[in-house]
């Protein structure tokens, strides 16, 4: 059977990592990415190979998708292009626009297409918002206390929504929605990995979050198993265990700077205007509260679990930058 | 039927596999111990559990630091501790009662080193808003109370403990002492029936009298978001000095343990099945409080 794969965000480290990798596969005949900028170079900006995989650039806003569908026998769809930090230059309703309007605009031409089969979105678990009325553990069917109200945790919500819409309207479409935890590996450029490479890492005095994090190496995996056969459902996607915060400092051997929470908010306000980070406010309660999740029901679908714990994928991620604790630490 | 089924359910719970720190610290002598415990504890290579379970801190210093206070200070005795399960997921539910829920910790150390089972609490979600207070809770092994932490806990054969009667119980006044308030709405019952775990009742007797509340500030427990703010006899009287509790003598009873596994899981939903077992539990703590106060006599042995 003849297969032709689109994959979105291929622009960027992990898209083209998947891209890359079904471009790899014998079994599928096209990789279609999609994005709305072309992907780094390979020699100058680090960018990875993207093998055969045909390039065409689409703004998803715009129904220009629609024709992509038309010209090619598209039959899985690896949604991949949430924008987790607003850009520097184009804001925060563009953001809102590229995830919620793209994602819409997407499952659009999918419900019109009559060769789609398969569609795999990339979701978070920042939809599981992050508050100390949590339960410690979230499973996939649990409702969060307090659902995200802003930012990208609020964009995931709403473009899962789209999705289980779209799911029920096409019961034939096998529709898997992945929430993953922060990426963590020696490519992955995030809000999280950037705060991790900071000289000091200010933390919120009084609080020490319970973190998650998932290899890169896990991920596309992941993303590949589910682009390749029919998992339908909703799973979280993360390494074994739990980091504090704390333990991740310590490991990562830097200074911490505790601070109270107004300050931590001002300071990262600060910081933000300055155009020194980008982060969104669900970062900062997850800064305060954490937050876990229970990947049974993955592991069970698959068949497989995650090669790297999350302190084995931190543990690579320090390696790749070339930190590491004051006393060198035993894994 | 319901506890091998439930031991099957929970062979899924995958994130909890983390190792325990190494118990022995070789034969190198106490001060290579402890250096290879700083060292680990700087670098962060310990262990938590998904929970944030810190195993090591909790015996190492939280323990440690309660335990003088419990030998000597208030010379808990623990009785029947044979009663609490050797393994396996099971319910303690104990009175609450002394202003500040001094209570938990006590009972934290004997479970600890005399039952040899982690105790691992469900607390007020105030608990887990407070800064400092909400991780060092979660590092010790407590969790929020909540329907989903006191099920995974007991599926995962953890030993749960409890106190029901929340604020009313820690917060009522002394002259209402070894009175059981009311247990809620019974949800740690549906817990236990749904994971098919006995429930062991328990009775603290003595932690009524370390701060023998007389009063409240109404005014000042609503500015602060907090549920009571309370005078004793020395607070706010004596300063800081007025916090230092009362050494009054402290027995804690294990009591006979009370099956659920031969109710279906699916009884946990059944109302008035929850209602009766919740007042079963409540009725026999309260006589094990009775006799047990009749066994300490005086609270402060010496004095009185």
């Amino acid at each position: 059977m003849t297969h032709t794969v689109l994959v979105t965000g291929v622009s960027r480290h992990i898209g083209a990592r998947v891209a890359s990798v079904l471009a790899a596969d014998p079994d599928i005949s096209r990789v279609i990415g999609v994005d709305t900028v072309p992907p780094p170079s390979l020699t100058r900006d680090g960018g990875i190979p993207l093998g055969r995989t045909e390039f065409v650039r689409v703004d998803l806003r715009s129904p220009d998708i629609a024709g992509v569908f038309a010209a090619a026998d598209v039959d899985t769809v690896v949604h991949m292009s949430l924008v987790s930090a607003p850009s520097r230059s184009t804001g925060r309703a563009a953001m809102k626009e590229h995830n919620v309007i793209g994602t819409m605009q997407l499952l659009g031409a999918c419900q019109r297409s009559a060769t789609v089969r398969r569609v795999v979105v990339r979701s978070t678990t920042a939809v599981y918002g992050s508050s100390p009325r949590d339960p410690a553990v979230f499973t996939e069917d649990l409702e969060p206390p307090d659902s995200p109200s802003h930012g990208y945790a609020k964009d995931a919500v709403e473009v899962e929504g789209y999705v289980r819409g779209f799911a029920r309207r096409r019961p034939d479409v096998s529709v898997s929605l992945l929430r993953f935890v922060n990426f963590m590996g020696p490519g992955v450029d995030s809000p999280l990995t950037r705060y991790f490479t900071q000289p000091v890492l200010p933390t919120v005095l009084g609080f020490d979050p319970r973190l998650q994090f998932v290899h890169e190496d896990d991920a596309v995996e992941v993303l590949r198993r589910t682009a390749t056969e029919d998992h339908p459902g909703t799973f979280n996607v993360a390494g074994a265990g739990v980091l504090l915060l704390s333990q991740c400092v310590r490991r990562a051997g830097r200074p911490a700077l505790a601070m109270p929470s107004p300050a931590f908010q001002l300071l990262g306000n600060v910081a933000r205007g300055a155009g020194l980070v980008e982060y969104s406010p669900e970062q900062l309660r997850l800064m305060r509260h954490g937050r876990a999740v229970d990947t049974g029901a993955l592991e069970s679908e698959l068949g497989w679990r995650p090669k790297f714990t999350t302190a084995a994928a931190f543990h690579d991620f320090l390696s790749s930058r070339g930190l590491q604790t004051v006393g060198g630490a035993r894994w | 039927m319901s506890v091998p089924h439930e031991a099957e359910d929970a062979t899924v719970v995958p994130i909890s596999a983390a190792p325990s720190y190494p118990r022995d610290p070789g034969d190198d002598g106490p001060l290579a111990g402890l250096l290879e415990f700083l060292r680990r504890r700087l670098t962060g290579d310990y262990e938590v559990d998904e929970f944030g379970y810190d195993a090591e801190l909790t015996d190492k210093v939280l323990l440690e630091l309660l335990r003088p206070i419990y030998h000597h200070w208030f010379r808990v005795e623990a009785l029947e501790v044979a009663n609490v399960p050797v393994e396996g997921g099971a319910l303690v539910v104990a009175n609450h009662a002394g202003t500040l829920p001094v209570d938990a910790l006590m009972m934290q150390v004997a479970l600890h080193d005399e039952a040899g089972r982690a105790l691992r609490l469900l607390g007020a979600d105030l608990v887990y808003q407070l800064p400092l207070l909400s991780h060092l809770s979660r590092k010790t092994g407590h969790t929020l109370a909540c329907r989903e932490d006191a099920d995974r806990l007991l599926r995962k054969g953890e030993l749960v403990g409890v106190f029901p009667e929340g604020f009313k119980g820690v917060g009522k006044p002394f002259s209402e002492r070894y009175k059981l308030q009311r247990f809620g709405r019974g949800g740690f019952v549906a817990s236990a029936i749904r994971a098919g775990v006995p429930i062991v009742p328990t009775a603290i007797v003595g932690s009524e009298e370390i701060y023998p509340k007389i009063g409240e500030v109404p005014f000042l427990s609503r500015l602060l978001g907090l549920p009571y703010v309370p005078i004793t006899p020395f607070f706010p009287l004596l300063g800081p000095l007025g916090l230092v509790p009362l050494p009054s003598k402290w027995l804690i009873e294990f009591g006979e343990p009370i099956r659920t596994d031969e109710y279906d899981p699916g009884a946990a939903d059944d109302p008035m099945l929850v209602f009766n077992l919740t007042d079963r539990v409540r009725e026999v703590i309260q006589q094990m409080l009775d006799q047990l106060r009749l066994r300490r006599g005086h609270a402060f042995p010496p004095f009185l």
